[in-house]
């Protein structure tokens, strides 16, 4: 059995880590806050871009010629795994490492390009040995448009020329705060969105300037928008997935400093016991 | 009267989204209206000011740049990079930005002049409509 002294230790040990993991989880969850709070900003915003291109391609059915649209045998296929800069945040990072390498191991019969958003995804294919291709910086945690919007450019070109035939994003939805999945999206070639009315009746549409040269303005943007998006959405899941992490551990720490009070205690106890045993039969000893 | 649904968003908040009774858009192809039962129409803008017509016969200009306008029954929906309404609008910090990209334009490389001028025309258009909305200010007084 352990001695009280050695449990006093282990005690002040799970007080400390409970105090730093209880800080963490106030700072995540008021950047979590922040985060939730910009997905739903952006929402309306998609939404909009989404109906806009949705009323395009309905009044001109031809915008399926666009060059970004254009579907072409994949032999080579753009990998975007958005991971967070820093651990501690549950399975966050383990999930969506694991939803890539899934798609490593089925994707045998192309050639798999990885692009890392986020030192842990980064560092982990590194590691076994992948090669990671250059994009422009985003900061994994807080993503400003204009990063997203160089990131959806660097995407285009590389699709544009022919480098990569289709781009996946491995990012990670935000359902709620105890809730997200790792989920890979095929944001390239882009697959304009049906509208959903059925008035197909197409609808006698004025463009300005023409059609096509709006279409090849429009879907860059819609790229960039469903970039953005996903990058919202993840910085939301990671600090979502690091405040119950952090919270969980929290709760671990202080159920552990109650058994180990309630072992102190024991141990106390019989060493008060076990004294006054010693004492009484000392007693004893000296009366006979 | 039949009015108009005007709905500014831009990638970081709902900027405006109310009923008016006109709108003026800077459309890449120049500036143009928009009244009640106008035909569908999808356009894209440029930077410059858009102009409201409240349904209350107010006047409000709002700095815009970059986006797109879709017309359709009655809705106006403007999709924008950023969108300021002039009331929003900080003069002093535009000021300091206009001075750095002018800053910028003198000394910086070719690929920064460019930008700092896509900087500085985005700020001189926000100069430009807080100056507007004051004229119309002054007008109504």
């Amino acid at each position: 059995m352990a001695t009280m002294r050695q449990i006093r230790t282990r005690i002040k040990v799970a007080g400390n880590i409970a105090q730093i993991t209880r800080a963490m989880k106030m700072v995540a969850a008021a950047r979590l806050k922040r985060a939730q709070d910009r997905v739903i900003a952006a929402r309306p915003f998609v939404e909009r871009m989404t109906d806009v291109v949705a009323d395009l391609t309905r009044a001109m059915p031809d915008a399926q010629a666009h060059p970004l649209t254009e579907e072409r045998p994949v032999r080579t296929t753009g990998v975007v795994i958005i991971s967070a800069d820093r651990g501690l945040c549950g399975s966050y990072n383990s999930g969506i490492i694991r939803r890539t390498v899934e798609l490593l191991d089925e994707g045998s019969h192309r050639e798999l390009r990885l692009m890392a958003i986020g030192r842990k995804g980064a560092s982990f294919f590194a590691r076994r040995g992948h090669k990671l291709d250059d994009i422009p910086q985003v900061s994994a945690g807080a993503a400003a448009y204009h990063e997203a919007s160089a990131l959806a450019d660097c995407l285009r070109e590389r699709f544009e020329s022919g480098v990569l035939d289709e781009v996946l994003v491995v990012y990670t939805r935000f359902a709620s705060v105890i809730s997200q999945h790792p989920v890979v999206e095929r944001v390239l070639p882009i697959q304009p969105p049906v509208a959903s009315e059925a008035d197909t009746a197409s609808t006698r549409c004025i463009f300005e300037p023409d059609a096509a040269t709006l279409v090849g303005s429009l879907l860059p943007r819609y790229l960039t928008t469903r970039v953005y998006y996903a990058l919202l959405e993840s910085a939301a899941s990671e600090h979502g997935a690091r405040m119950t992490a952090m919270s969980a551990a929290t709760d671990n720490a202080s159920k552990m400093i109650s058994a180990l009070t309630l072992s102190l205690n024991r141990a106390r106890q019989a060493a008060i016991t076990k004294e006054i045993s010693e004492i009484v039969s000392g007693a004893e000893a000296l009366k006979s | 009267m039949a009015t108009l649904h005007l709905e500014i968003v831009t990638p970081d908040r709902v900027v405006l989204d109310t009923r008016v009774r006109s709108v003026r858009l800077p459309g890449t192809m120049g500036s143009f209206g928009v009244l009640p039962n106008h035909a569908p129409l999808i356009a894209s803008l440029t930077t410059g000011a858009i102009k409201v017509e409240h349904d209350n016969g107010d006047i409000e200009y709002i700095a815009a740049s970059g986006g797109f306008a879709d017309v359709r029954d009655n809705r106006v929906t403007v999709i924008a990079d950023t969108a300021e309404r002039s009331a929003d609008i900080d003069l002093a910090r535009v000021r300091a930005a206009i001075e750095r990209a002018q800053a910028q334009l003198a000394e910086g490389g070719a690929e920064a002049y460019t930008q700092a001028q896509e900087t500085l025309r985005r700020y001189m258009n926000r100069l430009k409509v807080a100056q507007q909305q004051e004229e119309e200010a002054a007008r109504r007084h």
